[in-house]
């Protein structure tokens, strides 16, 4: 694929709101997770929380859209001068120009949570204020956000789990690519809903304490919330030290709804995908963002098809440990992570984990490290098999 | 952009497939509604068969018919899925969990509830490992799929199936968000032509003031405004007739998707 320049990003976890806030973050290695406190949850687990949410509001002339997930996208618009930076490209490129392409798996979900505890006892009707277009649906978070930063080119929200906001630069690259736009906003948001708290520990997936990605001990996912937008736009001009989007690759492992193919085949073929897009071969790549996710199946099927492409040389690390899961905020927040990577050679070591699994074949980071990251990969995969990896550089 | 149709797939209530639905698009036999008949897919091995949800069974039913009608393997194909109103019998079910003391939701159920169960079943029943998305628009879900499904074709010069599909919610969702019936529509597209090509399309992007097509049925009309997934009925109309035609399509407030439909 034509590369093309991430312009601008800002994110938003449990590890502060901004760029800045995360990197300083990930350099002290601390973790944003501690003991479950969302809502009325009563799980053993350990979750990543934005507090903020809570007494935060959106945009008096957008109050319609207000739910959780919303307030979290509006505070991350809000960071690293991403809002204002959109407004001087709709001057540049015209609303009608820019496409938006944003992921979420769950949308305003927790919404429609609290109205089910509110249905009228005669009735079961929902109340009068709940607001299904826009809170619950998919799309809500696309409409705020094009209605929040006056966007008005051909957009949608892609929901497929996990792989959901990694997915969406590929849209945003074939997009720019078949002339249907000149630049894209591109990004993901979920919030902590009763949902995915209780819905992953049906399935015995959650860890009672912090998660502990490629630990021999590992116990399953910490749940977190976050978002995280970048503007993509065509390299005509690139400056030496701008960040590209090189390659997108994206597969289905055709295995199970909940479970990794076990010898990472779908992930694989993610992986080579983005590096065959790139034109790069895996000895270009100097750093990996892993999904790793802590569980013990997504680890240990994620290490093989790692090992399989990279060998054990390449340095490799779960930012999950800091983050927690962000669902589907996970691709966009773990691409910028690569893109901090890259700006500052810094490779993050993974928070929380001990004691790598001696199963696990990968070269994984424990502590920090200064290295000269020229490119690094991201991966994404989620529930119905969904796996997305992608290529990230800096232009020379 | 333009692409080659290669095979159709329809249900929806009085379209009992495409095979059937053509006559009645064409024009040459009289719609009479009727309950949208979904069978379960036997693509799927008889224990997964019990466990998918409806529009799980509708995505799979009409992508199915698409792929025969294609005479094109489902498992070197990408898909891109569009549906409105995702799985909405599992998600009242859960939120009726969740409300409850117990909140002892089922592993299957929660696996089932993601936007992408349609996509991520379709995978394992084709043994399908190609690029899979799951897009939602709202009331724009169709036109989101469409323009992907072409995007796709075009910038990666491969076949791609778009399956669109919407069912109805249960109540109290049902008083909330009200769809008229079961609607699934999907399309096998490709960059080159084949012997089984029967059209051409070629998309184009217009201002929000352009007006949609309509459908001249005032029946069928009420589907596509009722249904997210229908609003793809003047597209497939024009494929039935089997005439040159440009259809106007809804997309977003500001977009609307003009396809010109030509037979071949």
């Amino acid at each position: 694929m034509q590369p093309l320049v991430i312009s601008r990003f800002s994110v938003v976890n449990s590890l502060g709101a901004g760029s800045a806030a995360m990197l300083r973050a990930l350099r002290e290695k601390r973790s944003g997770l501690a003991p479950c406190g969302f809502e009325t949850a009563r799980i053993d687990t350990y979750v990543g929380m934005v507090p903020a949410l809570d007494d935060l509001r959106v945009r008096p002339d957008l109050q319609d859209y207000d739910c959780r997930n919303n307030r979290l996208a509006q505070l991350c618009l809000e960071q690293d001068g991403f809002a204002r930076e959109i407004a001087a490209a709709r001057d540049r490129y015209g609303a009608g120009r820019i496409g938006l392409y944003l992921g979420t798996s769950t949308s305003g979900l927790h919404t429609t949570e609290l109205a089910y505890r509110r249905r009228d006892p005669k009735t079961g009707a929902l109340p009068a204020d709940y607001r299904y277009a826009k809170t619950q649906n998919a799309y809500s978070l696309g409409e705020f956000v094009r209605c929040y930063l006056g966007l008005s080119g051909p957009g949608f929200v892609v929901s497929s789990a996990c792989s959901s906001s990694a997915k969406v630069l590929g849209n945003a690259a074939r997009m720019i690519a078949a002339g249907v736009c000149d630049a894209a906003v591109v990004g993901g948001v979920d919030s902590l809903c009763l949902m995915t708290l209780y819905g992953f520990h049906s399935l015995g997936l959650t860890s009672a304490g912090p998660c502990r990605p490629y630990d021999v001990d590992r116990d399953g996912i910490s749940i977190g919330e976050g978002g995280g937008f970048a503007l993509i736009e065509r390299a005509d001009r690139v400056e030496p030290g701008a960040i590209l989007l090189l390659g997108v690759g994206e597969s289905s492992d055709a295995y199970h709804m909940s479970t990794p193919h076990p010898e990472g085949l779908g992930a694989r073929m993610a992986m080579q995908q983005a590096l065959d897009s790139a034109g790069l071969d895996p000895s270009d790549i100097d750093y990996v963002n892993l999904h790793g996710t802590a569980t013990k199946s997504n680890d240990a099927s994620e290490d093989k098809a790692v090992f399989e492409v990279f060998g054990g040389q390449t340095p490799c690390s779960s930012t999950k440990g800091a983050t927690g899961h962000l669902l589907g905020a996970a691709g966009i927040t773990e691409a910028i992570v690569s893109i901090l990577a890259i700006e500052h050679g810094f490779l993050p070591g993974s928070a929380n984990t001990r004691s790598v699994d001696p199963a696990l074949k990968s070269n994984y980071l424990l502590e920090n490290k200064q290295a000269k990251v020229s490119r690094a990969l991201s991966n994404s995969f989620g529930f119905g098999g969904s796996n997305c990896s992608l290529v990230l550089g800096v232009a020379q | 952009m333009r692409v080659f149709v290669e095979g159709v797939g329809l249900l929806g209530p009085g379209l009992q497939g495409w095979k059937a639905a053509r006559r009645i698009l064409a024009g040459e036999e009289p719609f009479r509604s009727a309950s949208t008949i979904i069978a379960a897919s036997e693509l799927l091995p008889p224990a997964e068969r019990r466990r998918t949800p409806v529009p799980v069974k509708l995505a799979l039913a009409v992508g199915q018919e698409a792929f025969e009608n294609a005479g094109r393997d489902a498992a070197s194909t990408a898909t891109v899925f569009t549906s409105s109103s995702g799985e909405g019998e599992t998600l009242h079910q859960m939120c009726e969990t969740l409300a409850s003391e117990e909140r002892e939701v089922s592993p299957t159920r929660f696996h089932n509830s993601v936007h992408n169960a349609a996509a991520g079943y379709w995978s394992i029943a084709t043994r399908s490992r190609e690029a899979s998305t799951s897009l939602c628009a709202y009331d724009a879900s169709f036109g989101a799929g469409l323009i992907e499904a072409m995007t796709q074709v075009v910038s990666l010069r491969k076949a791609v199936a778009l399956i669109a599909y919407d069912q109805p919610y249960p109540e109290p969702l049902h008083s909330a968000r009200p769809l008229l019936a079961s609607f699934g529509a999907a399309l096998v597209l490709t960059p080159e032509a084949s012997g089984r090509t029967s059209a051409t399309f070629e998309l184009e992007l217009l201002p929000g003031e352009e007006k949609p097509a309509r459908m001249s049925d005032s029946a069928l009309e009420e589907l596509r405004l009722g249904i997210p997934a229908a609003r793809a009925l003047p597209l497939l109309e024009a494929l039935a007739r089997k005439t040159q035609s440009d259809v106007v399509l809804d997309f977003l407030t500001e977009t609307r998707l003009r396809v010109s439909v030509n037979p071949c």
